[in-house]
């Protein structure tokens, strides 16, 4: 990671303008949300949106064309192009046929993806934007922080500042008088100017018709009072048929800025008379810019289906934190990585890849329902692949891979941490070490792992068998967790297996992109864990769980490795989570609680793997409930914790601020006990809570569970 | 009619619009002509009113109206737009699930009226009511409209601080006037 981009990272860390704006819309924007979207069925309409935005992506060039013979038949003029140096030539050549000296501009990525402004400004071209966030974007020389709200990194008083220097002396922070002059300011640019440019937020082929929707009402003057208006549309826009705008436009909106509808939608399919008589001038411009090449990739295609609403950008944990800029100057969040992966080049993502938590939030919310995580791991994947791996990452990849090394390191880490550890924590670790122990204490390695203390537990024959995959944590840090699981498996009846050969679940390596090492984890596991017949492969880590259930099979099919997907898939039918497991043995009447229990009060933390990819959150819940304990829900419980594997090492400047709020929640609900299903997550915030100093016991569901059952 | 225009009100007020409702064109004119007077247009520029063609107008003395209120005329250019306060139009549909009313403007008249000025007196048949988006689209040709206009609330923008602020590019004030009795013009 270059030094450059840490300050970034620190930068926007340390502005809290930006992460006090970004935080408490961030806040504000989960309950609006929620209320723009009441009475309407989301899962529908993002199912509408998707099929019909990835069938357009699977028919570019037909659609283009049919878009371009509907519009021209009307008297409108297409130029279709792959490259962004012929449009800002196209639109420059216009310009100067035209005598145009002033471009008055409504707001458009495609405009800022192929950097226009600066390219006519040279060419001696006024250039204008009329979005009022856009304009003082534009006025204070910055880039936009969000792809919706340019402007929120910035407060009234630095806005009044840039209108003072920039237009005229003497601007106050008043937002009201702020926004009036702005209106007076820019009134007389609409008038003046010769060119209007615009983006599209849809472009539909059966009609050739453009939607462009804005809440100002500037497109509707950058449409109306210059003679020429030139659309600048990324062929993305590109929809089949003019009842495929219904769904968009009941999302967008919505998942924008929680509104029902923008103050005005603009559906533009032909010239109209301009305000003299004459007939305007229509250009629309189809840019591709690898958008094309994007809709061949089986894997990114759906990323095309991206409506641009910003709410992945919305509900990131991450985002709230360092804001746009850090991403780039163009596309921002989640889908601006990916976006500035393709429309720019792979290496321009290098570093900001790296800044996805993989938390999963953003695939809960995307009306277009990309698999953004995903695909930025994808993006790992193939820039691992590009780059080769560091020296570093070599050398523990190849400790990994080969388990009887890693396991022996582990013992004698063990020995290793003896001077620096007290009641089970590694509160301070020396030199560049430090950074690790600096926001939260580490768990020390257990004495004796799980994997030994296993083999004391006495049990009794059973004809029903499931086998134990502990994971790294549990077998090395938290023993305690794994003995809980084995206790209540036997109350049920089950015999638990350990099969010693089992290794690391290989997220760590999948998560940096080396999927060669995690296929090599995976076989490991595959191979151990189905030799003995079993009727489950249980775990107590959500993350471990994935490995088992999708990722070994989504590895080796990304790898090609056909010949091992049948096993994989054996594997991924038997394993289940803890809490699901247990809930089932409760409901078919092979686990019951004590009754009459009444416990203290607790709070339940979802972990993202758990919550988002494996869809548990009752089942915890539930449990503990009738295990006894009143539980009290605490602010935004399914928000990540923070820890995200080897993220929380990576970038624990950014890991520290998330735990943060995280501890601060669980203080506020009233709780002396956080329970969680995931061992990773005890260790981030049972090490937060250590350092926090607040008298809050951090536990995994199966330890509480394990004493109140009959 | 009643519930489908009462969930148009809640949902149009919601977004800061003003609705009301007259049985007759009489009544409505008469609302228009007292509101125009309130709302301080006069001859002067920046006072001006400008009323779009449009069908409600059919069988309305226009000339008397201009003598009723100092400043009102019905021959729209750019030039006068662009010192009027209030700017009068028909829509054609009101959506009522979002309190959206909407337009063919491809006549530039329509939209100079409804963009430039600080207020826009929308005047609608109680008729066109439908209830959401998908029936609009059916009702809507793009082929034959080169232009069509969507209108939610008047304009509005967050973008210094999030702060909801109302009237930047377009009106601040969205004045929707339905008609019962436009059902026979239409």
């Amino acid at each position: 990671m270059r030094k450059e981009f840490r300050d970034s990272i620190g930068n926007a860390l340390h502005n809290p303008n930006l992460t006090g704006a970004l935080g408490r819309f961030s806040e504000a924007y989960r309950i609006s949300r929620a209320k723009a979207y009441e009475g309407i069925d989301f899962e529908k309409v993002r199912g509408q949106i998707s099929e019909r935005k990835g069938y357009a992506a699977g028919h570019l060039d037909e659609l283009a064309e049919q878009f371009t013979q509907n519009i021209e038949s009307r008297g409108g003029k297409v130029f279709r192009t792959d490259d962004p140096a012929n449009v800002r030539e196209y639109i420059l050549a216009l310009a100067q046929q035209n005598g145009v000296q002033c471009v008055v501009k409504s707001k458009s990525m495609a405009s800022e993806e192929i950097h226009l402004n600066p390219f006519l400004e040279k060419a001696g071209i006024e250039v204008c934007e009329t979005d009022l966030g856009e304009w003082i974007i534009q006025l204070a020389g910055q880039t936009p922080s969000h792809m919706v709200m340019p402007a929120i990194h910035m407060t009234k008083e630095e806005v009044a500042d840039v209108f003072s220097e920039q237009v005229e002396q003497g601007q106050t922070p008043d937002i009201p008088k702020l926004v009036k002059f702005a209106r007076g300011k820019l009134r007389t640019k609409f008038l003046s100017a010769e060119m209007g440019i615009t983006g599209a937020n849809i472009a539909v082929a059966e009609t050739g018709s453009l939607v462009i929707i804005t809440n100002e009402g500037n497109a509707r003057l950058v449409t109306t009072l210059p003679k020429i208006h030139v659309a600048i549309v990324g062929i993305e826009k590109l929809m089949e048929k003019f009842d495929d705008v219904v769904p968009v436009l009941t999302a967008l909106p919505r998942s924008a800025t929680a509104q029902l509808l923008t103050s005005y939608v603009s559906i533009i399919s032909g010239p109209v008379s301009n305000t003299d008589g004459t007939p305007k001038q229509l250009h629309v411009i189809l840019m591709d810019n690898r958008r094309t090449a994007m809709s061949h990739d089986p894997k990114f295609k759906q990323a095309l289906q991206c409506i641009r609403c910003a709410s992945c950008l919305n509900v990131c944990p991450v985002f709230r934190l360092v804001g746009g800029h850090v991403f780039g100057k163009v596309y921002t969040g989640g889908i601006g990585t990916i976006l500035t992966a393709w429309f720019d080049a792979l290496k321009s993502a290098d570093e900001i890849q790296s800044l996805c938590i993989q938390c999963g939030n953003c695939t809960e919310v995307c009306p277009g329902k990309i698999d953004i995580p995903g695909l930025i791991l994808e993006l790992r994947r193939r820039l691992a692949v590009e780059k080769g791996q560091t020296m570093a990452q070599k050398a523990i990849f190849s400790v990994v891979n080969n388990r009887r090394l890693f396991h022996s390191m582990l013992r004698a880490g063990s020995l290793a941490q003896k001077p620096l550890q007290r009641d089970g924590f590694i509160r301070h670790l020396p030199f560049f070490l430090s950074e690790m122990t600096e926001f939260r204490s580490l768990p020390a390695i257990a004495e004796t792992p799980f994997r030994d203390k296993f083999k004391q537990i006495e049990q009794t024959k059973q004809k029903e068998k499931a086998a134990f995959y502990s994971g790294c944590l549990i077998d090395f840090a938290y023993p305690e967790m794994g003995e809980a699981v084995v206790k209540i498996l036997n109350k049920a009846g089950i015999e638990v297996v350990f099969p010693e050969d089992q290794t690391c679940c290989g997220a760590p390596a999948r998560y940096s992109g080396a999927y060669e090492v995690a296929a090599q984890n995976a076989s490991d596991n595959i191979a151990a864990l189905l030799e003995e017949d079993v009727t489950y492969v249980v775990s107590a880590c959500p993350t471990c769980t994935v490995a088992l259930k999708q990722d070994f099979i989504h590895t080796f099919e990304s790898l090609g490795r056909k010949d091992s997907l049948p096993r994989a898939h054996e594997l991924s039918a038997k394993a289940i989570d803890f809490s699901t497991l247990v809930k089932k043995l409760v409901d078919d009447g092979r686990l019951s609680f004590k009754e009459g229990q009444q416990l203290e009060k607790i709070t339940y933390h979802d972990s993202c793997h758990l919550k988002r990819t494996l869809k548990v959150s009752e089942q915890p819940r539930e449990l503990l409930t009738k295990a006894g304990y009143e539980i009290a829900e605490m602010y935004e419980a399914d928000m990540c914790c923070g820890m995200g594997g080897s993220y929380s090492l990576k970038l624990p400047e950014i890991s520290a601020p998330i735990l943060e709020r995280k501890l601060v929640n669980i203080k506020s609900s009233g709780a002396t006990l956080a329970v969680m299903d995931c061992p990773g997550c005890v260790m981030q915030i049972r090490g937060g809570m250590d350092k926090d100093g607040a008298d809050i016991k951090v536990e995994h569901t199966a330890q509480r569970l394990a004493d109140r059952l009959k | 009619m009643n519930a489908i225009y009462e969930t148009f009100k809640t949902r149009a007020e919601a977004v800061s619009a003003e609705v009301h409702r007259f049985a007759s064109k009489t009544e409505a004119v008469d609302f228009i002509t007292h509101y125009l007077r309130d709302a301080g247009v006069a001859d002067a520029a920046q006072s001006y009113a400008l009323w779009a063609d449009c069908p409600f107008l059919a069988g309305i003395d226009k000339q008397r109206l201009e003598q009723q209120v100092p400043g009102l005329s019905f021959d729209v250019t750019r030039e006068k737009a662009s010192s009027t306060k209030v700017g009068i139009s028909q829509l054609d549909w009101a959506m009522a699930n979002t309190g959206s009313l909407i337009q063919d403007a491809s006549a530039v008249d329509c939209r100079l009226v409804s963009t430039m000025p600080n207020i826009h007196v929308a005047l609608i048949g109680t008729d066109r009511l439908v209830p959401d988006m998908a029936s609009v689209f059916a009702r809507i040709r793009p082929e034959q409209a080169n232009y069509i206009s969507f209108i939610t609330g008047p304009s509005r923008t967050a973008d210094i601080e999030r702060v909801l602020t109302i009237g930047v590019h377009g009106p601040e004030k969205l004045i929707i006037v339905f008609v019962d009795a436009l059902a026979e013009v239409n």
